[in-house]
């Protein structure tokens, strides 16, 4: 499980956090929703720890990984999978170099038998045979499995998506989200994911949690979310321009 | 509570202490940038494909530029410095003369500038757009140091191609002023290339070497911070490579002065 206590950030003195309070339950698909700019990726950047809070503490299994350093937080992220909002593959690299990358320099698999990881991982995400194509080669969509591809590639127990459909057209935010659902099913891994694709992404959520001004201002089910009687809630779900 | 505002008359002398903590901030984080990439040089496991990579990078792909730049450094060298010494009838001390200001001063500064302009700025703007596109925060949850992958190979490929580069640029320079002062102005080559074997000793190489050395690491420790520090977008990549390019380039003429004076 993967616990959040009071997280507070400020940037220069413009607070972005203002005490954020989340539970994650293991193996559940929870879904961050909030407006643009309201401070959902600088959330998800506490958690993966590239970000440190001023307050507050994220607890993963039982271990604060807040103040983690070195080789600790090392240890802790051997078990991330993260899948970035532009993708984040090295352009210099081949598709299936990029996959292959985690399992070439953290694990001692032969040389076959990372390229057999890749072809797998990249067949899961429908993209048999572009191992050889570079990122710039190929379109936004299958730069998106790709990056998926590679977060799951190391089995990892925990994994963070951060707007995996931006840019893409509604088919393929579509596809993705049932890609993402497909694969949760059997891995099973805990997954965490801040979207604004409303109302797609109450078909693949186990939770919905609304980030607004700094703090969790709604968090359950789905249905319990679409159904919430707090008017924030209501004007992003309905996409209303004017409101609270 | 907030701070209460200053009075008009502080207003300067805060401002003042602003800068002056932003600018040992900054100088802060520029030292620790180089602590942090020293301890990944310590650290194995080494990435020996990745400083071949950047050696390539910084060094073979500067050939050309060197080699330009240096036969047309000594070309002039060799016709200024020939018209100079025959207004005194001594010509013969051309070749000493070319040398030395090749291998003392202007091969180390001049190759640096033109590696810092060619892959410096190449090595912030490589570094910033993947700063920028996350691919540096993607090795870093990878579990894997950008330091080791990034920083380390760079510094020390500037480290082994810098004094690699100034060689050449110092050796086809003096060819340069050999083209010009024995084959077109006439001095003997005997002359030439004896008086340069008279004057020219190994601390006059020496000095030049460790030039070369302290700006292959200068130049790229700037180069990677800069792109390590960008700003938002393309423009902080712009910004950041001007800055780098700039910064590096004043650098290597102070350290060039210091140097200059310390060394024999």
């Amino acid at each position: 499980m993967i616990k959040v206590e009071k997280l507070v950030k400020s940037f220069h003195g413009q607070p972005v956090l203002r005490g954020v309070d989340l539970e994650v339950p293991q193996g559940s698909i929870t879904i961050i929703i909030g407006r643009s700019g309201g401070g959902k990726s600088v959330f998800l950047k506490h958690l993966i720890g590239l970000l440190r809070p001023d307050s507050g503490r994220v607890v993963i299994d039982g271990t604060d990984v807040t103040h983690l350093e070195g080789g600790e937080l090392d240890r802790i992220r051997q078990r991330y999978g993260v899948v970035f909002q532009g993708g984040a593959l090295f352009d210099s690299q081949t598709c299936g170099e990029n996959v292959a990358f985690p399992l070439r320099e953290k694990t001692r698999l032969s040389g076959r038998e990372v390229a057999q990881r890749v072809e797998a991982s990249l067949a899961q995400v429908g993209l048999e045979g572009v191992g050889r194509k570079y990122p710039a080669e190929i379109s936004g969509g299958m730069r998106k499995r790709v990056a998926i591809a590679l977060a799951l590639v190391t089995e990892p127990q925990i994994v963070f998506f951060d707007e995996p459909t931006t840019g893409l057209d509604p088919i393929l935010v579509n596809s993705i989200h049932h890609l993402i659902r497909d694969l949760h099913r059997r891995h099973g891994f805990t997954a965490i994911m801040v979207s604004h694709e409303i109302p797609e992404i109450f078909e693949i959520a186990d939770t919905v949690a609304m980030l607004h001004e700094g703090r969790i201002v709604e968090h359950g089910p789905p249905d319990a979310i679409q159904r919430s009687a707090n008017p924030v809630v209501q004007q992003f779900i309905r996409g209303e321009p004017e409101g609270h | 509570m907030p701070d209460p505002a200053p009075s008009a008359a502080l207003r300067p002398v805060e401002a003042l202490g602003d800068w002056t903590i932003s600018i040992i901030a900054s100088l802060g984080r520029f030292l620790t940038f180089f602590l942090r990439a020293l301890g990944s040089l310590v650290t194995p496991p080494f990435k020996f494909n990745v400083f071949v990579d950047r050696v390539d990078y910084i060094g073979f792909r500067s050939l050309l530029i060197i080699l330009l730049t240096g036969a047309f450094t000594g070309m002039v060298l060799g016709l200024q410095i020939f018209l100079t010494l025959s207004r005194f009838g001594s010509e013969a001390f051309l070749g000493p003369a070319v040398a030395l200001s090749l291998i003392r001063e202007l091969g180390p500064v001049l190759a640096a500038l033109m590696i810092t302009g060619r892959a410096g700025s190449a090595l912030t703007a490589e570094l910033g757009i993947m700063r920028i596109t996350e691919q540096i925060d993607a090795l870093e949850v990878m579990a894997l140091s950008p330091f080791r992958y990034l920083v380390v190979p760079s510094i020390l490929a500037g480290l082994v191609t810098f004094p690699l580069m100034t060689a050449l640029f110092d050796v086809i320079g003096i060819l340069g002023g050999y083209l010009v002062g024995v084959k077109l102005l006439g001095l003997s080559a005997g002359t030439y290339f004896g008086e340069m074997q008279t004057f020219v000793d190994m601390r006059d190489i020496m000095t030049g070497f460790w030039k070369s050395v302290l700006f292959g690491v200068v130049v790229t420790w700037v180069a990677t911070y800069k792109g390590f520090h960008v700003g938002h977008g393309a423009e902080g990549v712009a910004r950041a490579t001007t800055q780098a390019v700039v910064l590096a380039s004043v650098l290597i003429l102070m350290w060039d002065y210091f140097l200059g004076s310390v060394l024999p």
